[in-house]
Formats: structure tokens, C-alpha cells, sequence
């Protein structure tokens, strides 16, 4: 642990995979707790791959890739909230499709532009040396922003989880907070991309919530819960993947598997002693 | 002026109409009670009046109070079984069309939200998940959340369903209650013989108005005396 504090002062990157990593997985945390209860978890996953191709589109064409990925994942946020929301039965089935095609774009268009093994490995799976100075300052403004208008709607996107029926009857504009919910999502998958890795990004946005789902009994805590664990997984994650030398997204989330598979079991003894 | 006015109300999905030329009114201090068949459009006509679905014709108008201070039961929310939320957190949300722009709960929001959890008997319960609650605990709550929403009106859409009789009396007395301390109720029922004595309205609906009138006239006709003698607890009347 000390190696990893000494290498976090000496190491720039480092420190800003920490620091943009801590706050990607909070609001990953906060927005899953949301997503996981309205059964929205397959539009996490779709975003992050439909973030992927846009992210190869946006280095083929030689633009920024935020600038290029938020707008365009945003929109696909948009399109799959349609889906989910107006034919619930085919809805997942269309949302794989969009994913698996977005997905299959990215990689063409990775490959036609000349750089596929190194790139798309790293795409994939992500890079902690993916961040430029720029993109942190970036990730920092958006991920706060995120946690600020999830904070202001806390409430409100409460009620539109829990009965949305209810919420629409006394007056709730439910369409709007789904809304907000895909976009606040879209935002953070794309940020959270280039260190997770487009296919890993979206267990940070579901672990944490199922697993404080497993102990945690009101909504709060749940929050509280989700918030610290995804950030503790994080750090530990982030550590463990420094000092073994493995890679950084998949060393989060085998992390996150440990501890859901540890708050399942406390879960599992509560019960039984009760 | 009557409370609720619904004139010649039509509602649809898609193209299929539910809810055909519907007329009645609920004047304060009514006690309303919506029987009919299955499918017959009772609770897609409280969605006309809730505002979740919108009119194919005819109008609804309310009087002394708006749309959104309504407090509604709904049928058997599409709550899911392992939402994780506290009494307390379910209840305050009953609050949310009351708190405008701000975006925390006012105290007082907080104190209606204590104050009907004491009225409908589950303060004890403030802390427990809501998930772990029996049906009629889960009712009661529900309830409780309807009512921090409104002063005035309460809409319930088969608050019974499910419930075991000792537990259904229960509710019903409360709602009876509800209704001598001044709340307009507006409820859709298939126990007719169990709300009889409450109600001094009664709306008999297949999608469009059978009857409409009170509960002794309703079962001097044939369609009430089948409605009051097909169901379960048959020989109240
Ligand atoms: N969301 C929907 N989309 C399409 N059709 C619907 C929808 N909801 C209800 N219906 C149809 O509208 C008709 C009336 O339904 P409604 O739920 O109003 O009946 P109900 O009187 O409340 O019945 P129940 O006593 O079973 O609750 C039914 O034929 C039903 O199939
Ligand atoms: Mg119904």
C-alpha cells in the first residue's frame, strides 16, 4: 500500500486515474441505485458500447473525443429510453441489437483507420494513461455536474422509481426525470470509458447497487451504501492493478464481484438468523 | 359546485375505446363507490381523472381544488418485490406535488408524512422496508402516502384486493373514517357488500355508465341485485 501511495505522488497519471476515477464511480454508484430499480440496467450496457463507436468515429475523424462521444451518446440514451418505454417486450432485444451494432462499427472503423491491436485493446478494456490533462479537468466538471443535478432530483427520482404511476398523478413530470436519468447516465459512461473500458464500464454503474441491495432495507441507505462501495472498489481496485500489474478496469470489477459476493452471504446470514 | 364534473368522458388505447360518454358528479363529502365487471373500464376511467391518460372527448373540471392534489391508491402498484425503501421514505413521497421547486422536503412535509403515518396506525413502522410488510400493512402505508398528497379528494382502486376479511374491515373502517372527517372518496370495488353501508353514491360502469345514483336505488335494479348477490359475501345486503 505504501509503494502505491509513494507511486501516486510520483506518478501523474496515476493520480488522475484516482481522481477521475473517484468521481465516476460515485456517480456510476448513485445513477445505478436508479437504473438497477427501474430495470433500466441494459441501457448502462448499451450506452457504453454505442460510447465505443462513437470514441472510434471520433479518432478516425480526428476530433475531440468527449466533445464528439457526450452529444452522440446522449442522443442514443435518448433513442433507447424510447425503446425500453414504449414496447417493453422487445425493448432488451433492441437495445443488444443497437449495442452489438454500434460495437461492430467502432471495431471496423478502428480497423480501416490503421490502428487495431494496441487501440482497440485499450478501448475495450480501457487505459489508465487514456487521460490527457484536458480530459481530466473535462471529467471533473462533468462528473460533478452529474452528482449535483442527481442531488438536486434526488427525491423526485425517488418517486419515479418507486411508482411511477403515483408520481405522474400528483403531478411529477416522470418523462422528464427518466430523461435526465438516461442522460446523467450517458454522460458518465462516456467519462468513466477510456479507464474502465467500454465493455467493463457498466458493472460500475450495476455492482455497487445490487450489492448494497443484498444488506442495505430503505433507499438512503442503499445510496449511502452503493456511493461508499463503489468508491472503496475503486481505490482498491485501482491499487491492486498498480501493484500486480494487472489491468485497471478489470481489476475494478473483479473488486466489485468480491464484495457483492461478500455482502450476498451477509444478506443470506441475516436471513437465516432472523 | 360539485367537487369532480365529468361530462360525456371517452377514453382510449390506441385506437380501442375503454371508456365511452361517462357523465357523473362527486360533490365534497362524497362517498363514490365504482363497481363493475372486469375490464369494464373502472380503473382506466381514474386514470381520465387522475390526468395519466388523455381524453378522446368530453371534459373533466374540478372545483376547489387542482388535478394534482389528488391522492390516489392505485390498483396493485407494479411496485417491485425488493425495492429496498423505508415506511418512511415511501410516505414522504406522498408529499412531492406539494413541494414545488425546492428540491428537499420541507418540514412540514416531513411532519404531514409523521402525522398520517399516526393516522392510519403504521408510525411504529417508520423504519421497517417496505418490502417486508404484510398486504395490508403495505395497503395501509400506501394509504398514508395518498393522503400527504391530498386534503380533499382520496382515489382508491381496489384497496381490498387481496386482503383477508378481518383486514379488509379494518380498512374499510378507516377509510369510513377518512370520509366522516371530511375527505371526498372515490373508490373502485368488487365488494360491493362490504362498502354498502358507506358510500351514498354508486356508479355502476361497463364501459359507459349503467348506473348512477345511491346504493339503496341501485339495488332495487336487476344489475344490482346480480352485483350484490354474485359476490363473495353474499347475504349482507
Ligand atoms: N395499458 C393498456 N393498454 C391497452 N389496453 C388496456 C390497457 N390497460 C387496460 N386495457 C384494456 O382496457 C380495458 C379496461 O381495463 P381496466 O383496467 O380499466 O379495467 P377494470 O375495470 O379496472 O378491470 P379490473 O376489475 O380487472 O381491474 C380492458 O379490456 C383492458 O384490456
Ligand atoms: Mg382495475
Amino acid at each position: 500500500m505504501l509503494a502505491f501511495l509513494n507511486a501516486l505522488t510520483s506518478y501523474t497519471f496515476l493520480s488522475r486515474a484516482l481522481i477521475v476515477g473517484v468521481l465516476v464511480a460515485l456517480c456510476a454508484a448513485l445513477l445505478g441505485v436508479s437504473l438497477v430499480l427501474k430495470r433500466y440496467s441494459m441501457i448502462g450496457d448499451g450506452l457504453s458500447h454505442v460510447g465505443f463507436g462513437a470514441l472510434a468515429v471520433a479518432l478516425a475523424l480526428g476530433v475531440t473525443l468527449m466533445a464528439f462521444a457526450i452529444p452522440v451518446v446522449v442522443l442514443a440514451a435518448f433513442l433507447l429510453l424510447r425503446i425500453s418505454e414504449n414496447n417493453k417486450i422487445k425493448g432488451d432485444a433492441a437495445i443488444a441489437l443497437i449495442a452489438s451494432s454500434a460495437l461492430a462499427i467502432g471495431v471496423i472503423v478502428t480497423s480501416l483507420s490503421g490502428g487495431m491491436n494496441a487501440d482497440i485493446n485499450s478501448y475495450l478494456f480501457g487505459s489508465i494513461l487514456a487521460m490527457s490533462e484536458g480530459d481530466v479537468y473535462l471529467s471533473v466538471g462533468l462528473s460533478v455536474v452529474v452528482l449535483v443535478l442527481y442531488l438536486l432530483f434526488y427525491h423526485r427520482l425517488f418517486a419515479v422509481t418507486f411508482d411511477e404511476t403515483f408520481a405522474r398523478a400528483t403531478g411529477t413530470r416522470a418523462g422528464l426525470y427518466n430523461m435526465l436519468l438516461a442522460i446523467l447516465t450517458a454522460v458518465t459512461v462516456v467519462v468513466g470509458m477510456r479507464m474502465m473500458g467500454a465493455l467493463l464500464i457498466s458493472s460500475l454503474v450495476i455492482f455497487p447497487a445490487l450489492t448494497s441491495m443484498r444488506v442495505c432495507r430503505s433507499y438512503r441507505g442503499v445510496m449511502v451504501c452503493s456511493a461508499v462501495l463503489s468508491v472503496v472498489c475503486f481505490v482498491v481496485g485501482l491499487a491492486a492493478s498498480y501493484l500486480v500489474g494487472t489491468p485497471t478496469g478489470a481489476t475494478v470489477v473483479v473488486v466489485n464481484l468480491v464484495s457483492f459476493l461478500l455482502f450476498a452471504a451477509v444478506g443470506r446470514l441475516r436471513k437465516l438468523v432472523n | 359546485m360539485p367537487l369532480i364534473t365529468c361530462r360525456n368522458v371517452s377514453l382510449q388505447y390506441e385506437s380501442t375505446v375503454v371508456v365511452e360518454d361517462v357523465s357523473f358528479a362527486v360533490e365534497e363529502g362524497d362517498y363514490l363507490c365504482i363497481v363493475g365487471e372486469n375490464g369494464t373500464g373502472k380503473s382506466t376511467l381514474l386514470k381520465g381523472l387522475l390526468g395519466l391518460l388523455p381524453l378522446r372527448g368530453g371534459e373533466i373540471s374540478f372545483s376547489g381544488m387542482e388535478r394534482r392534489e389528488i391522492g390516489y391508491l392505485p390498483q396493485q402498484t407494479p411496485v417491485q418485490r425488493d425495492f429496498p425503501a423505508s415506511v418512511f421514505e415511501v410516505v414522504l413521497s406522498g408529499t412531492l406535488g406539494r413541494m414545488g421547486r425546492s428540491p428537499f422536503y420541507s418540514r412540514e412535509a416531513k411532519c404531514a408524512a409523521r402525522e398520517n403515518m399516526a393516522r392510519l396506525g403504521v408510525d411504529k413502522l417508520a423504519k421497517r422496508s417496505y418490502r417486508d410488510l404484510s398486504g395490508g400493512q403495505q395497503q395501509r402505508v400506501l394509504l398514508a402516502r395518498a393522503l400527504c398528497a391530498t386534503k380533499k379528494l382520496l382515489i382508491l382502486d381496489e384497496p381490498v384486493a387481496g386482503l383477508d376479511p378481518l383486514v379488509t374491515s379494518e380498512l374499510y373502517a378507516l377509510i369510513r373514517k377518512l370520509n366522516r372527517e371530511g375527505l371526498t372518496v372515490l373508490m373502485v370495488t368488487h365488494d360491493l357488500s362490504g362498502v354498502l353501508k358507506d358510500a351514498n353514491k354508486l356508479l355502476h360502469l361497463d364501459k359507459t355508465v349503467r348506473f348512477f345514483g345511491t346504493p339503496a336505488a341501485y339495488l332495487d335494479t336487476r344489475a344490482g341485485q346480480r352485483m350484490a348477490g354474485g359476490g363473495s359475501n353474499a347475504g349482507v345486503s
